[in-house]
């Protein structure tokens, strides 16, 4: 973890409730997808977390560089960040909790989010592809005013399936039954998105196909460096912090029930 | 060059800034960020006789100048604290340490502070910090700082099994937190340390329902500074043992401002929270606003 202060480069909608954030400065603390930052907002008590979504170093040191965040509009806070201009300054905990380890992925991975879940599995997915993977993604939204970076995957090489609620693009359901059309024979799998999206994945690929996995946790944090235990949940190898822990956990320490 | 030294019964601090239990964790962490030897001391995570979960999530929510908080004392419980927290802060952290008790019945608080009295970490510990005060927690907790007998049976049940000094720790959630700081004094407390958070509750405006799974939780924060600098003013005019003060303490002056009430000490909680350097930067800020207010000694306020 690492405190700096950081630049708005760029600050601009993609959907009606969704928008890309690019911050220039000490991008160090960061070294894996899923990661994510806590931006301190004027007149905000706590920071709000959001995920990496990309990162360009700017020099050969791996020191300073680009990030790229993908939020929604879910609050006053977030509301606020939309207003923010070119040139802004931001106070932002950066390199934060532990993200996907890739070296699990095999030749085959599959990246599956959903809605805000989406943006953590992009640089994943770049990081897949320099390896020269065969990287599928399904990504699922609830209509197809929703839709966003399903081009960027596609740019990046990877087989991008979309799933939307009401089937006005892609496949018609959620993400679970985008991959039901799809040949299963996966390596491993990444994931991110809202709670029922991740149990659907866990019952579905984890449990039902046999896929290993790692999934990117969301809870409502505190300070979300490990200091408070907001943001805990009980797992086969003990409580573990969301923030701090997390928010990467892997399927086999997964501790939800499902009926048999 | 300002003295910020403070003595805390019998044990002399560089300085009157400590991390409030529940904020710091058992300290290592934090010493990944900067020395924590700088600090005055902190009160590690509230622990109890078994390890606890706490309570559902969301446990968290913001609020005006804070936040509410309805951890509900998660902790690996004692024997755990003593085995593995306490030998990785004892690699990190020189001083005393605050040991944060908590508990649901007399008996639990006894037996925490008796094996953390006569484990191989004891003396690591400067003051046990009982917490009479949390509201995140049903059965125990709080209720017994509410009410001045069941207060002073605590004290008196815990005395017996250390003589090191007792800090109690007390509730804002009460009528008259004096009378209760008094009946404390008479049974023995060396400090009280005040004040816990305040009961409150918010609504998701979209599910209209509470906020918080446990329903309601502790606000802290600067939204409480003045109702905590009015609580320690009355409690430090009502007894003659040292009152710690907290509760949205974020900055030197508050900490003078805390002084100023009749505080020994402050302690910092929240605040750490937002900010991770933020008892750092207090510590590193004290000089100057002492400077700026003529203050040579802090121990003289």
């Amino acid at each position: 973890m690492k405190q700096c202060m950081m630049t708005v480069i760029e600050n601009m909608s993609l959907t009606h409730d969704t928008h890309r954030m690019r911050l220039e400065g000490d991008v160090s603390a960061f070294d894996a997808p899923g990661q994510f930052l806590d931006i301190q907002l004027d007149g905000r008590f706590l920071r709000r977390p959001i995920s990496l979504c990309d990162l360009d170093y700017t020099d050969q040191y791996a020191r300073e560089g680009v990030l790229t965040i993908i939020y929604k509009v879910l609050g006053e806070g977030t509301e606020e960040m939309t207003r923010l201009e070119k040139g802004a300054e931001l106070d932002v905990l950066t390199g934060l909790g532990n993200g996907y380890d890739l070296s699990d992925a095999g030749t085959r991975p599959l990246l599956i989010g959903g809605g805000v879940g989406v943006p953590p599995l992009y640089l994943a997915a770049k990081k897949l592809r320099e390896k020269d993977l065969d990287v599928t993604v399904i990504l699922g939204y609830n209509s197809t005013d929703d839709i966003f970076y399903d081009d960027e995957f596609r740019m990046l090489g990877c087989d991008a399936v979309i799933a939307t609620a009401d089937g006005s693009a892609g496949v018609k359901g959620f993400v679970t039954d985008a991959f039901r059309q799809l040949d299963p024979d996966f390596t491993h799998f990444y994931s991110c998105g809202p709670e029922p999206m991740l149990r659907a994945v866990f019952e579905e690929v984890y449990k039902g196909a046999g896929i290993r996995g790692q999934m990117s946790f969301e809870e409502r944090m505190g300070c979300g460096f490990g200091a408070c235990m907001g943001c805990s949940i009980q797992t086969k190898n003990g409580s573990k912090r969301i923030c701090k822990d997390g928010p990467v956990l892997r399927t086999e320490e997964i501790a939800w029930q499902i009926p048999e | 060059m300002a003295d910020t030294r403070v003595e805390l019964c019998g044990i002399t601090l560089d300085n009157p800034v400590i991390p409030a239990s529940g904020t710091f964790g058992y300290g290592y962490e934090f010493a990944e960020l900067y020395d924590i030897n700088c600090l005055g001391s902190f009160s590690f995570k509230g622990t109890t006789l078994e390890p606890r979960f706490g309570n559902d999530t969301p446990r968290i929510a913001e609020c005006p100048s804070g936040m509410l908080n309805s951890v509900g004392l998660q902790n690996p419980g004692v024997d755990a604290v003593i085995r593995e927290e306490l030998p990785k802060l004892r690699k990190v952290f020189r001083k005393p340490v605050m040991a944060n008790v908590s508990g649901f019945s007399a008996d639990e608080y006894r037996e925490v502070t008796k094996r953390l009295s006569e484990s191989e970490i004891s003396d690591m510990i400067g003051w046990f910090e009982i917490n009479i005060s949390c509201p995140n927690v049903h059965g125990g907790g709080m209720s017994f700082g509410t009410d001045p007998c069941m207060a002073a049976g605590v004290v008196k049940t815990v005395r017996k099994v250390t003589e090191k000094p007792l800090i109690i720790k007390l509730s804002p959630n009460v009528t008259d937190i004096a009378a209760i700081a008094k009946a404390c004094e008479d049974e023995g407390a060396d400090a009280v340390s005040l004040i816990n958070t305040l009961m409150g509750m918010r609504f998701d405006l979209k599910t209209k329902k509470p906020l918080l799974a446990n329903v309601t939780g502790g606000l802290s924060g600067p939204a409480v500074l003045p109702v905590a600098l009015r609580m320690v003013y009355q409690t430090a005019n009502a007894v003659s043992i040292p009152v710690i003060g907290m509760g949205g303490v974020s900055s030197a002056e508050d900490v003078l401002e805390m002084m100023m009430a009749g505080a020994a000490a402050a302690e910092v909680g929240a605040a750490n929270l937002r900010d991770p350097y933020a008892s750092k930067r207090i510590i590193d800020d004290l000089p100057a606003a002492m400077e700026k207010y003529g203050i040579d000694k802090l121990s003289e306020i």
